[in-house]
């Protein structure tokens, strides 16, 4: 039998059920092995002290009413940056130590409704700035496969939460790969939604036109199942979309995929990658012909065009997006910003300055614009497009330190979706050294549903989605 | 040497919305107590996000189609970006390239036309509190303004002189009021100035402009006026000193003392600001129906300018239209009796602006005993009037000799005699013709 940590939603919901055990069970289990875990990995910075008797509640709903909502009783990790009323919320960042929310951000909100269970709030990057964890205030978060590498970022903390399997569901951003790529370094399914798709009201902004709350999670059907308690108009957030949303979870299960259209995207298997790289990302386009979807090879813009675009853009909403850290309220002033911080705000506040707009910001947003557009183009003959997530596999700790530039040379790859605010997921697809490989699978705005059915054929077809003894690593 | 005054003004009014502009706080906030009416948008606590309150946005394009602008069809808002304490998100949601409505024009009562450049909407700030407390010199915020909805108004430089500027400055508050967008009380502040000036000087040796200044947020018509003529004459004075000429670089930026009458500078331009303006991401941008437009445009009630030619034509004098236009009991009245023959339309309106009629009480009945129409039997008349010219023989002299002005005791003198029955207009007939005879 599977120990708890081990269990996806479905298989807890029927353990629920069957009354194999309690939600107390699993929240005591879980935060057990926070405590035994936590001080080495620094994954979670707060913990939820009422988690134990939330769960109380869902046991007594459970012999009451059942399980009539879609996420009673799963333990969820939650990133830093979400507020949660009442639990601290610092955006990993020293300005906000302490800083007690007054409100709740609506997926949190959404969740806790649905019936989950936070444990508690994770590390990531300083304001999600960065692509390792290492830019956190408060230390960085390590790999569970392998403690001398990066998590990845900014959600490194929530992807290593799942890895390490310290919750059953953790709760990522992305504004540029900082789903996917954690997820893919520390071998676990991150989804980024189309932007828009999922509301990011209590989210502390990091770059607003991008901007996209998801999940992290052991497979691509728990994420189906998580999108669809999270996703929505809010009328909060004025950017989230009125379509309906779609019932993911149900009707993904496909035993091929014949009749889809797949793009591997010749760009993206960059000249300097990593040949083992490239052939995991080769082999998984043979497994999706194999399961009867057509794969052509496709050509977009050069995704280094990408990292200028997104670099001017990003840090010129977040000199904006940060001016309310003024130094008068919050409780600490400005020189609690950490390093890379300031430099976002500097360089942002130079490409908004007068005389320099047209040259950085203007442009940026005019060969956005060419992207929209070529991704546009491209599904119009393709259903999905397929890339590896990074260059290669995690690199080691110390390494973003004297790099400013090396998030987004990390995150070459998932930028231009990002910018075209695409949907994608970013799941295993092998292993190099030791260290797990993502692979990413990305569709057109809105086509959610698409790329939740294309991941999850591929992980019921191969078993790359494994898991590290935590035992032998530590 | 002649001089020309340069004027353009920025006009902030508060609207009168029921919310404010990006959340649901109430957008009422005088004299509330501090800090009563917010929430985690106004207060701009990490992740809050604006939404647009639609009403507002109304509002703004039926002020400006009230002002003749052209609506802009594709519009959206900017961050403009500075550091103030009262500034909860260390920016102000507002409008930079794309304004809701633009070029418009106000028609002075000369004839004269003063170009409106832009309509925009944004959000207002909080409010700081300079107080002492506990014996120590502190400043409060209050964010119950903050994120009320203003829209700016912004004219051309097309006004060459206070009266002319003052003149504008009425017709705006006149027009926002009656198209019931916003209270406008100046007191209130619910309307504020911010008038841009500098003069031509044009001598035999040629032309020059003075620099611009902008005069920070003024709460009054005569203010405005005054501060406008104070900074003319400083202008001038100080090129007749300095000989400095406007250039791109030396506009600044003045305050106004009410008190002492004077304007006092605040910032120049090398310490302007650089609002590092961009399209606010967390809003999409707008585009606006043509129905949307019409749907605005008939809900315009009628405009003072319109109403005052109505009321002309109907026989009311230009004065006293005017001052009906713009007040609706008083326009009530006129409109219920313009039709009724036993009044004179123009002598009810005299009666009703100078107050000699109480408008909520009785008019018709108030009108008639108002106006009635004293003694006019000339015969009657003058058999008073030859008595006080028999005992009077030396004025009479005087009257003839050209001292015409003594004709007045005459008319007192009968009047009394008359116990004020007599009708003056009558009156004064009799006596001139008999002192002329």
């Amino acid at each position: 039998m599977k120990q708890f940590h081990e269990l996806n939603i479905k298989e807890i919901h029927d353990g629920y059920l069957n009354k194999e055990f309690s939600c107390v069970e699993i929240i005591n289990h879980f935060l057990k092995r926070i405590e035994k875990y936590n001080p080495k990995l620094n994954i979670y910075l707060a913990i939820n002290k009422n988690a134990l008797i939330e769960a109380e509640a869902v046991d007594n709903e459970i012999s009451e009413r059942g399980i009539s909502r879609p996420l009673l009783g799963i333990p969820f990790a939650v990133k830093d940056n979400f507020l949660t009323k009442g639990l601290e919320t610092t955006a990993s960042s020293n300005i906000l130590k302490g800083y007690l929310p007054q409100y709740e951000s609506t997926v949190t909100k959404k969740i806790k409704e649905a019936g989950a269970i936070i444990l508690g709030k994770t590390n990531m990057d300083s304001f999600a700035h960065g692509s390792s964890t290492e830019t956190s205030d408060f230390g960085p978060t390590l790999n569970p496969w392998n403690i001398e590498k990066l998590p990845g970022g900014s959600s490194g903390g929530s992807a290593a939460a799942i890895s390490a399997q310290l919750a059953t569901v953790a709760l990522g951003t992305e504004t540029a790969g900082s789903i996917r790529q954690p997820a893919s370094w520390c071998g676990v399914t991150g989804f980024k939604p189309t932007y828009g798709r999922v509301s990011r009201f209590g989210v502390i902004a990091m770059a607003s036109s991008t901007d996209s709350p998801g999940p992290i999670c052991k497979s691509a059907e728990d994420c189906a199942i998580v999108t669809g308690v999270i996703a929505g108009q809010d009328n909060k957030d004025a950017t989230t979309s009125p379509l309906p949303v779609e019932k993911y979870s149900e009707g993904i299960f496909s035993k091929d995929l014949r009749g889809l259209r797949i793009g591997i995207v010749k760009e993206y298997l960059l000249p300097e990658m990593n040949e083992d790289v490239k052939n995991l990302i080769l082999n998984a386009s043979d497994q999706f012909k194999l399961m009867g979807a057509s794969v052509e090879e496709v050509s977009l813009m050069d995704p280094h065009y990408s990292i200028g675009v997104y670099t001017v853009i990003q840090r010129s909403e977040v000199s904006s997006n940060l001016a309310r850290f003024d130094g008068i309220r919050f409780g600490q002033n400005r020189d609690a910003f950490c390093e890379e911080t300031k430099r976002r705000i500097m360089l942002g506040t130079y490409t908004l300055s007068a005389g320099y707009y047209d040259a950085f910001y203007k442009k940026a947003q005019t060969v956005r614009t060419k992207i929209i557009n070529e991704f546009s183009e491209l599904f119009k003959k393709y259903d999905a497009i397929i890339g590896p997530t990074s260059p290669g596999p995690a690199q080691a700790t110390g390494i973003s330190i004297k790099q400013p530039m090396y998030g987004e040379m990390e995150d070459i790859l998932l930028e231009p979706s990002s910018i075209a605010g695409l949907t994608s997921i970013g799941l295993p697809c092998g292993f190099v050294d030791g260290l797990p490989i993502g692979l990413q699978i990305t569709g057109n705005q809105f086509k959610e549903s698409i790329v939740f059915k294309i991941a999850d054929c591929y992980q019921r077809h191969t078993n790359f989605q494994l898991f590290p003894d935590l035992e032998k690593v530590l | 040497m002649k001089i020309t005054p340069i004027i353009g003004i920025e006009v902030h009014v508060e609207l009168n919305t029921n919310s404010k502009m990006f959340c649901g706080c109430p957008s009422n906030h005088f004299g509330k107590e501090p800090n009563t009416q917010t929430c985690p948008v106004c207060l701009g606590l990490p992740g809050a996000l604006p939404v647009p309150n639609e009403k507002a946005i109304e509002y703004c394009i039926k002020i400006g189609l009230a002002l003749n602008c052209k609506v802009n069809l594709h519009s959206k808002f900017d961050r403009k970006q500075y550091f103030y304490p009262d500034l909860s998100k260390g920016f102000q949601v507002s409008q930079y390239d794309q304004p809701f409505c633009s070029d418009g024009f106000v028609m002075l009562d000369s004839g004269k036309k003063i170009g409106i450049e832009r309509v925009h909407m944004e959000e207002d700030t909080g409010k700081l509190q300079h107080v002492v407390l506990d014996g120590k010199k502190v400043s409060l915020i209050d964010y119950n303004r903050s994120g009320v909805p203003l829209v700016e108004i912004v004219s051309r430089p097309d006004m060459s002189s206070s009266a002319e500027a003052k003149e504008y400055l009425k017709k705006i508050h006149e027009i926002v009021k009656t198209i019931g967008v916003s209270d406008a009380d100046m007191e209130k502040g619910q309307m504020r100035l911010e008038p841009t000036v500098n003069t031509l000087i044009e001598e035999e040796n040629g032309s020059h402009y003075t620099p611009l200044s902008e005069i920070k947020n003024i709460n009054s018509f005569n203010f405005a006026s005054q501060a406008i003529d104070y900074e003319v004459n400083r202008q001038v004075e100080e090129f007749k000193l300095t000989g400095n000429e406007k250039s791109v670089t030396n506009k600044t930026t003045r305050g106004y003392d009410a008190i002492k009458k004077i304007t006092f500078l605040q910032r120049s331009k090398e310490e302007a600001k650089d609002y590092r303006y961009f399209p606010e991401p967390d809003i999409p941008p707008f585009i606006i129906e043509n129905e949307l437009i019409e749907k605005l445009k008939d809900e315009i009630p009628q405009l003072p300018d319109q109403i005052v030619n109505d009321l002309v034509k109907t026989g009311v004098e230009i004065k006293y239209s005017k001052i009906i236009a713009i007040n609706k009991e008083m326009l009530k009245v006129i409109e219920e009796y313009k039709n009724d023959n036993e009044l004179d339309i123009n002598k009810l309106a005299g009666l009703i602006v100078n107050k000699k009629i109480d408008i909520k009480g009785d008019i018709k009945g108030e009108y008639l005993k108002v106006s009635k129409v004293g003694n006019t039997n000339i015969e009657e008349l003058e058999l008073v009037v030859k008595k006080i010219i028999t005992n009077n023989p030396s004025l009479v002299d005087q009257y003839k000799k050209g001292k015409t002005n003594v004709a007045t005791y005459f008319v007192g003198q009968a009047m009394r005699e008359t116990g004020g029955q007599a009708d003056p207009k009558t009156l004064n007939q009799v006596v001139q013709n008999l002192l002329s005879k």
